[in-house]
């Protein structure tokens, strides 16, 4: 192996490296319009960034980049209570999750391994869930749980961004289970595992791609969502991230460096979750019309 | 996805007769126990009916009573929220501008992410990273996005401002120019210009999927023809891209119409209604008169149904679980 990896480069490079020396004008145009659109899709967040580190005397600087950077926006974040509210993200978005797993996997095992009566009736419902948005019916959100006396509650909270999350869940799962061959659980059974293990042994970890899937992309979208966490939560102590950093806008005076540090701690690592499951998510949310 | 279905192919001749064994086992499976299909959706199709289709029959419910400003039921309205709704001074603007919003919003997405894959099909040094860059508005919160931009556009030291400033197009960092979402005029079109950027994403992955479902051989074929390059594509590479565009073009509909945070955190609906769409009326007319604001939700929801509708015609759904 490692006399391989030694001779490769040599034989390699050279080929490739002729290639590099001559770019022609086509592709040199093609690379600069790329990165600069990449640049362009980046910047607010390369700017969200950077006022969070600007210092407090920097804020209303009319100079692009600050002289200075500092930590200090994001040390003292902790005492404005947003701690509070970044827990209650995590609770939410970690127990909607948790719920739609739940919920999901044994939906989407069942619908891609059976045909039982009310089986299409059941898979258009759950498309018919993926286009809806809880925006148009908040009004009938908020009467629901008011009189359930569930609002100000992250119960709520993870229910509805569960709810309205599931079915990319369900499509990305039945597509993986489909295409597990029947054969593989049947032989596993054959040797003595229950149906229940074959299950949990073979056809699961080989859908672990679409599990992975479905539970990064439902945290991402239950840890941005704002307008039911708006609308349910009333007091400070119990709002997510983002209707805390709505709250800051209100303020009468706006701490914008806090308000960026809580952005950017809310904003980037969904960025990069979501870079992990980049291909996959479009079959998911067109119901696998492309693919 | 590719590869799921590659695997699926070579198990199809072996398929056939374990297939009626299992049907034989689940046909007794299924007179044993007769709820076993509910056992396993039961908890889904649950979690949809309480979360989902419930609010739905609250809402239109809602819509025909009478609510108090503090939110208590005082009988039955009949059509009065609805023709309050209809007779409120803004209501007329405010579905003009919905309409624009929507059209705007979507066609220019559409039209821009056309481009966008067309160029990130090319293959080229640094694809991958570029490709990565473009995810960044369609991962993170479209409520922080729409702040930053907010920001950006604060008059004094906003970003944008200063930029502008610096290549001479904005005169006075604190003049009003310097505050284009204060005027109703430049208010609406900065809102479409962030609308569209948190939509380009989505909207140019799902066509470069759809450039990934157009086999090679195809322009191949179009080359030996001596097909021009323009001709190819309108004769081409459009009419393959139907499906892909079709899907996009519904799923931004909804996405757009249903928009409520952009418009939220950069404007409030303000100044006046100038950059309020049903749906944030509906938000607005929620802190006033929950009645008319659910009728204002019924009339929303309409629309959603017409396009959900339309979606599920063109969508493969029915193909994609046979």
């Amino acid at each position: 192996m490692a006399t391989l990896t030694a001779e490769l480069p040599a034989t390699a490079t050279r080929p490739a490296k002729k290639r590099q020396t001559r770019p022609t004008w086509k592709t040199v145009v093609i690379v600069v319009a790329a990165y600069l659109i990449a640049f362009f899709f980046i910047f607010p967040y390369l700017d969200m960034i950077i006022t969070a580190l600007r210092p407090q005397s920097e804020l209303r600087s009319t100079s692009i980049l600050p002289h200075h950077y500092t930590w200090s926006s994001f040390a003292t974040l902790w005492q404005t209570g947003l701690g509070t509210n970044l827990k209650i993200t995590l609770m939410v978005a970690g127990g909607a999750t948790l719920l739609v797993l739940l919920v999901a996997t044994p939906a989407a095992y069942f619908t891609a391994r059976y045909k039982f009566r009310g089986r299409l009736a059941f898979l258009l419902l759950v498309l018919v869930t993926q286009m809806f948005q809880p925006t148009a019916m908040l009004v009938g959100i908020y009467r629901e749980f008011l009189s359930f006396h569930l609002l100000n509650s992250v119960w709520a909270l993870i229910l509805v961004n569960a709810g309205f999350n599931m079915a990319f869940a369900i499509w990305i799962l039945n597509a993986y289970f489909s295409s597990i061959p029947k054969e593989l659980e049947e032989a596993a059974m054959v040797e003595g595992s229950s149906k229940m293990g074959a299950l949990f042994r073979v056809t699961l970890p080989l859908a672990a791609p679409g599990v992975v899937t479905a539970l990064i992309f439902t945290f991402i979208a239950a840890w941005n969502e704002f307008i039911v966490a708006l609308t349910l939560t009333q007091t400070p102590d119990k709002q997510p991230l983002t209707v805390a950093i709505n709250g800051f806008i209100g303020a009468y005076n706006i701490e914008w460096q806090h308000l960026f540090a809580a952005s950017v701690i809310a904003t980037i690592p969904v960025i990069v979750l979501f870079a992990l499951i980049e291909r996959k998510v479009i079959s998911g949310l067109t119901a696998g019309s492309i693919k | 996805m590719s590869n799921a279905t590659a695997a699926q192919q070579p198990a199809g001749p072996a398929r056939v007769p374990s297939l009626s064994v299992r049907r034989k086992q689940s046909l007794r499976k299924r007179l044993a126990h007769g709820f076993g299909p509910l056992l396993w959706i039961g908890p889904a199709t649950g979690l949809i009916a309480f979360v989902v289709l419930w609010p739905v029959v609250v809402m239109i419910r809602t819509s025909f009573q009478r609510v108090s400003s503090f939110g208590a039921i005082r009988g039955n309205n009949g059509w009065k929220n609805f023709t309050n709704l209809f007779d409120e001074l803004a209501f007329k603007g405010v579905v003009e501008r919905t309409v624009i919003w929507v059209v705007a919003v979507v066609a220019l997405t559409m039209l821009i992410s056309l481009a966008l894959a067309q160029l990130f099909n090319q293959s080229f040094p640094g694809r991958r990273i570029t490709r990565w860059a473009l995810i960044a508005p369609w991962a993170a919160s479209v409520l922080m996005t729409a702040i930053v931009f907010k920001w950006m556009l604060t008059p004094g030291y906003g970003l944008i401002n200063i930029l502008l400033h610096d290549v001479g197009l904005l005169k006075n960092l604190n003049s009003v120019s310097a505050d284009p979402l204060g005027k109703a005029t430049t208010a609406m079109p900065w809102l479409i210009f962030v609308a569209i950027f948190v939509s380009l994403p989505f909207t140019t992955y799902t066509i470069l999927a759809g450039h990934a479902t157009i086999p090679g051989d195809v322009y191949e074929a179009a080359r030996v023809d001596g097909s021009s390059r323009w001709h190819t594509y309108r004769t081409i590479t459009l009419p393959l891209l139907r499906p892909a565009l079709t899907v996009a073009t519904l799923i931004n509909v909804m996405n757009v119409f249903n928009s409520f945070p952009i418009i939220w955190a950069m404007t409030h609906g303000q100044p006046g209604y100038s950059t309020t769409t049903t749906t944030v009326f509906m938000y607005i007319l929620k802190g006033k008169d929950l009645g008319e604001s659910a009728a204002m939700s019924v009339v929303n929801f309409g629309l959603v149904i017409i396009i959900v509708g339309m979606f599920l015609k063109i969508s493969r759904w029915k193909a994609e679980v046979e």
